[in-house]
């Protein structure tokens, strides 16, 4: 099998790196952690990599919005490298920040000529939030997803709202499939379900393509049992349920 | 040329935070039908900026189109200031004073010219405009909701300005004070006025110096004595001689902490000889311990008081920053791992006409601490996994906010040292006006002039300016590029640079500190403590590749001077020398602090309990209700608890994950199974009976809740922070070296040794009242004990929520008449009674026994007793658990006949609450064997806790878990 190597995308502010590379690492990929400086001087740095990951954080401190400085220096110069790479069949994944991120710089085919038609925007609470949440997935749309159905991750964010400029941008994005991971009720976790008001409880969103996935909760934070927030009530050990994600990214290319 | 950018939520959606100020103003009783719009705005001042590119940068910066409508216009026109709605509404325009760190502003301006546009200055504002408030409401609300006039000031209408102001060049201008001449009063006020707060021998001490010199003193060489000497660098008053009285007798003190607390610490590690795990305390910026054999870890608490008491948010902010900075600046440089933060408040629903002149609303103070740690915590990337709130009425004046930060540090980067001849590197932050005098300011007494005087105390942080720093600084450790580094705190490049060249001697090239803006004199750039930087010692050849490094991730590294082997301070600005000391004089010159000590012990008054029926259930809902011991997910839900991704025990626990875990716990290795506990103690209510017993208690609580996660008591490494009031006055300080007593005293007995420290005196706050009367409110003696415990496999490790029906509960420990400074006293407002003590020997072994049990494997789950005692804790492992309770009182293990109330309520310390499965019994039993130990009871499938005592078959406590979960949530459910 051969291992892809993994891009791991660094910000000013930039703060899961570390937990996301160990994820892809056990999944048995080969991750790099690289400054986004590095990449905006070289862009065809990018050519050397199967995957690209940008983890959670503060981009920029999240100041004027989340993702908005970083998703704009994506538009401003790497807009090309980013084309090419997701044409050659590669995958791009965007957890938290890099959800914030994906979207705003149009790399999840949201925009039209008026501008990105959808956003993540602050929660309903107006705070930043910490806890678990239950989720399902749709379809099999999505690389990431592939023979997953539901599953537990904890999200952490202020600006994780999903919304969208109308229904028929709704409509849209589901009839694409683009609409692949949901909070959903399923008791598994205390309520509220849909902890931040997202618009029909969409927890992350592909591109049409199904190999650009940008995701509000942390897969990293939940790759061994001891991260469940109720491990010591269960009898599940092993490893977390936000592995198989990285696994699925790993065996795309074996 | 002047734009704004004004950007407002779209018609018909959340307008956050108009809502969050209609909210604060209707809680605060100071309108309740106003209607409020708010919209954040940004200034741009640009010579070329046209029309066109500043819509683009509206539409494609600053608005989020699917949520927000930007308002475009040169500063002046109408539509700026037209109210959105036609409701004749007020405009209101709140900003940043010049000077304010504001770090969206920095990150505008850079994203502007990513477009390749051309800005000159950049500043953000927030704008509201109201309607339904009279004249007077309005002024209410600007200045007590919407601008604290320590950074930000208010615009009613239109803009007051049509430029930014960028400030003016610096005219080099030296500064001689004149000092020979000054007799006593003389030098007093210039110690006041000046805000040096340094006492009259020192400045005695100083006036002798520049004599024998023939010269007078500039005035930085003043501020650099001041700095130096002040209680926060120096701890003069602990560190100093004490004459200490109490009830054994008389002791004499040269160095108070080294005499006690060191003192222990120093015989433990004697003691322990080969198999010492400490490696670096009381000497470096945290204390250092052993973790595996690759990492060590270290701890240091601060406290961050009289900022976060003018502005809560800043001062809770810079809090925490600064306390990261120490880890960071530990040894070679340390990871922060994660936070812990614990405050004290006033109760938060004390009536605003209730509050003397100068101090903010305890309920915007609580709001503001917790948002100013969770936007710095969570943007550093740093798990904030433990804390705790205490109120007591006695904080109105003085909030006290103490930050915590745990690092991960390589075995051989524990140490450091400078280097002859090293270049003074200055990495991070630039230098501005902000925090000028925080370090001298900090030993004065806050009154109700406070914020006018030192409104320059108060700062902003820049949380990804920091962790910029953090990046890139662990890189350049690792390839070995610099020989020390510190941070720049209180005193700024004063205190950092006059540290690290204390044994060698140091030249400053002022001039060559980058600022933030023009016109700061040389004085200003050498005691700023602007935030974000840090101060390394780098030889010459390895700086090119230091800045480089620097460089690459947009971090600004500048050479500011040397460190010259002279044995002087030696300051320079261009080619003007300004300030020559002797560092001897600076850090030897000091005259001892001398102070007496008393401490009398107040005779154990016999607590009065009422008339008291036989139910005890609206009891317990009340002391679960208390603000101590409610639950504090309002709080604990803000912060990221869980990045780094080694989260083990989280704050919160059980089936609905609100349930009050006693410790938290961290993998800081991820490819490793052992893991750092975190857990504090501290109880001000004890104190006010005897600070002996409260230091003991505080100790044993923090263990407590160490072990009970399943911690091993024999490596659990403790900190102090001392925060109390004016210690010139004997009876204060007495009660506090009586404190340190009891700290060296159990440290030895319990082999737990004390790293680090830090102490903050002074929390007293004065006013004058409406007949002119001068009133003084002291903080209650506040020492928090911080316990950093370590677990060798995470996998044994044991949450407090109750797992099964029919288990057994067992209760460990001895349940003695302690009601003294209870919380049932609290709720009943009963005087005396004896405070709860330790039993050392005791608390040993059963901390020893306990571990043993839990790493068999025996344990479901384990809480500790502390506030409410055995009634508060049962309530909690089953609400927790969502599994009732049945507890038999007359099986509780005591020496003596205690009353229903006491076995119930009473706040006994080293006693635990464990849950077995009937089969492991026996195990537990053996591993329980020699100390006290009963199983008073089982879990049920039933809702209910029910604990009664037989044979009089009363039944004391009989409620749904539903009931006492909903009064302990209630409180603080904002």
């Amino acid at each position: 099998m051969t291992q892809p190597r993994i891009m791991i995308l660094r910000a000013p502010g930039t703060n899961c790196d570390v937990e996301t590379a160990h994820a892809f690492q056990l999944a048995g990929g080969l991750p790099e952690v690289f400054h986004l400086n590095r990449l905006l001087e070289s862009p065809e740095l990018a050519t050397e990599y199967q995957i690209l990951c940008l983890p959670g954080g503060f981009s920029y401190g999240d100041d004027v919005a989340a993702g908005r400085i970083y998703g704009n220096q994506i538009r401003h110069h790497l807009a090309d490298a980013m084309r090419e790479f997701r044409e050659e069949g590669k995958l791009i994944l965007g957890i938290c920040n890099g959800f914030q991120v994906l979207i705003k710089s149009g790399l999840l085919d949201t925009d039209d000529s008026q501008g990105p038609a959808a956003s993540l925007t602050w929660n309903d609470s107006g705070k930043f939030i910490d806890r678990w949440v239950s989720l399902q997935t749709s379809g099999d749309h999505c690389v990431f997803l592939q023979g997953i159905s539901s599953l537990v991750l904890p999200i952490a964010h202020a600006e994780g709202k999903f919304v969208v400029r109308d229904d028929e941008w709704l409509n849209r994005f589901e009839e694409n499939g683009q609409l692949v991971l949901r909070y959903a009720d399923t008791g598994e976790m205390p309520s509220p379900y849909n902890p931040n008001g997202a618009a029909a409880d969409v927890a992350g969103m592909c591109d049409s393509t199904g190999r650009v996935f940008g995701l509000m909760p942390h897969p990293e934070r939940f790759v061994d049992f001891t991260q469940h927030p109720q491990w010591t009530r269960l009898s599940e050990r092993g490893e977390g349920q936000g592995l198989a994600m990285f696994r699925n990214a790993v065996r795309y290319f074996s | 040329m002047l734009w704004e950018i004004d950007i407002h939520p779209l018609p018909g959606l959340q307008d956050h935070e108009a809502r969050r100020v209609a909210g604060v103003a209707a809680e605060m009783g100071i309108g309740h039908n106003l209607s409020i719009h708010s919209a954040r705005g940004f200034l741009l001042e640009s010579d070329s900026l046209d029309a066109a590119q500043v819509s683009r940068l509206a539409s494609e910066l600053f608005a989020d189109g699917t949520v927000e409508r930007p308002v475009v216009a040169k500063v002046g026109d109408i539509n700026l200031v037209a109210p959105p709605q036609d409701n004749g509404a007020t405009l209101l325009q709140v900003l940043l004073k010049p000077g304010v760190m504001d770090p969206v502003a920095q990150s505008a301006e850079a994203a502007v010219r990513d477009f390749g546009f051309s800005v000159t200055a950049l500043r953000t504002l927030r704008k509201y405009w109201i309607a339904g408030a009279e004249q007077e409401q309005l002024s209410e609300i600007s200045n007590r909701i919407l601008a604290n006039d320590a950074i930000e000031q208010t615009a009613i209408g239109p803009l007051p300005f049509d430029r930014l102001q960028l400030g003016s060049e610096y005219q080099f201008l030296l500064q001689n004070v004149a000092l020979k001449d000054l007799d006593e009063a003389g030098l007093m006020r210039l110690s006041r006025e000046g805000q040096l707060y340094l006492q009259l021998a020192e400045m005695q001490t100083i006036q002798k110096y520049f004599a024998e010199l023939g010269r007078e003193p500039t005035d930085i060489e003043l501020e650099t004595l001041a700095q130096t000497w002040s209680e926060h660098c120096s701890h003069k008053t602990l560190a100093g001689r004490i004459a200490y009285r109490d009830e054994k007798g008389e002791r004499q003190f040269n160095n108070m902490l080294k005499e006690t607390i060191f003192a222990a610490t120093t015989e433990l590690r004697e003691r322990w000889g080969n198999n010492d795990w400490c490696v670096s305390v009381f000497r470096d910026n945290a204390g250092i311990v052993r973790f595996t054999d690759e990492f060590n870890i270290c701890f240091k608490v601060e406290t961050h008081n009289h900022p976060s008491a003018l502005e809560p948010y800043g001062g809770a902010n810079t809090g925490i920053g600064g306390v990261i900075r120490d880890t960071i600046g530990t040894g070679m440089g340390a990871k922060p791992i994660c936070n812990t933060d614990v405050f004290c408040f006033a109760p938060p629903d004390t009536p605003s006409n209730e509050l003397p002149p100068g101090v903010l609303n305890p309920r915007q103070v609580m709001r503001g601490v917790v948002s100013g740690v969770r936007d710095y915590g969570n943007r550093m990337g740093i798990p904030t996994i433990n804390g705790a709130v205490y109120f007591d009425p006695r904080y109105l004046g003085n909030p006290l906010v103490y930050c915590g930060n745990v690092g991960l540090i390589p075995v051989d980067k524990s140490f450091k040292q400078v280097q002859p001849n090293d270049l003074i590197v200055s990495v991070g932050g630039r230098t501005g006006r902000d925090g000028i005098h925080g370090a001298t300011f900090s030993s004065a007494e806050l009154t109700h002039e406070s914020e006018s005087l030192s409104g320059g105390a108060v700062q902003i942080g820049n949380a990804v300016e920091e962790k910029k720093v953090l990046d890139v600084l662990l890189a350049i450790r690792d390839r070995g590029l610099y020989t020390a580094i510190t941070d720049c705190g209180a005193g700024g490049f004063s205190s950092a640079v006059g540290e690290m060249g204390e044994e060698i001697g140091a030249e400053v090239w002022l001039d060559r500190a980058p600022v933030k803006y023009a016109g700061l004199s040389y004085t200003e750039i050498w005691i700023s403590e602007a935030q974000e930087r840090m101060v390394l010692s780098v030889p010459p050849q390895s700086w090119d590749e230091f800045h480089a490094l620097c460089e690459a991730e947009g971090v600004e590294a500048t050479v500011i001077g040397k460190f010259a082997p002279t044995g002087r301070l030696l300051l320079k600005y261009g080619e003007h020398v300004v300030g020559d000391l002797e560092m001897d004089l600076l850090h030897k010159g000091r005259p001892p602090v001398i102070r007496s000590a008393n401490f009398s012990p107040q005779a154990v008054q016999d607590i009065e309990l009422p008339k008291l029926g036989n139910n005890l259930t609206n009891d317990l809902y009340r002391i679960l209700g208390s603000y101590n011991v409610a639950s504090k997910e309002w709080i604990i839900r803000q912060y990221d608890h869980e990045v780094q991704g080694g989260s083990v025990v989280k704050p919160l626990v059980g089936t609905q994950l609100d349930g009050p875990g006693d410790a938290a716990i961290v993998r800081p290795v991820l490819s490793s199974r052992r893991g750092v506990v975190i857990s504090c103690g501290m109880n001000p209510r004890y104190g006010d009976l005897d600070t002996y017993h409260m230091a003991t208690s505080a100790i044993d609580e923090a263990m407590r809740n160490c072990v009970a996660v399943g911690a091993d008591p024999s490596r659990i490494a403790l900190l102090d922070n001392f925060c109390w009031g004016d210690c010139e006055k004997s009876e204060t300080l007495g009660s506090l070296v009586r404190a340190a007593l009891a700290c060296h005293d159990l440290s030895l007995v319990l082999e737990t040794p004390f790293i680090s420290g830090k102490d903050s005196l002074n929390n007293e706050f004065s006013y004058f009242d409406e007949s002119g009367n001068k009133q003084t409110i002291a903080i209650p003696p506040s020492l928090l004990i911080s316990a950093m415990g370590q677990i060798a496999d995470v996998s044994l490790a044991v949450t407090m929520d109750l797992k099964h029906t029919d288990s057994l509960l067992y209760l460990v420990g001895t349940t003695k008449d302690e009601l003294g400074g209870s919380h049932f006293a609290l709720i009943h407002d009963l005087k005396g009674g004896q405070v709860p003590q330790v039993d050392p020997i005791m608390a040993k072994q059963t901390f020893a026994a306990l571990h043993q049990a839990i790493s068999q494997g025996v344990v479901r789950s384990c809480h500790d007793l502390s506030e409410g005692g055995l009634a508060v804790a049962a309530a909690e492992i089953c609400f927790a658990g969502d599994i009732g309770a049945e507890i038999v009182l007359d099986k509780i293990p005591t020496h003596e006949t205690l009353s229903p109330v006491k076995l119930l309520f009473s706040e006994s310390n080293t006693r635990f609450l464990c849950e077995v499965r009937p089969d492991q019994s026996a195990a537990f039993e053996a591993a329980l064997s020699n100390v006290p130990h009963a199983c008073i009871g089982r879990t049920q499938a039933e809702q209910r806790l029910e604990i009664v005592d037989q044979p009089s078959g009363t039944s004391w406590i009989n409620t749904e878990l539903s009931a006492l979960k909903a009064a302990w949530k209630e409180p603080l459910a904002w």
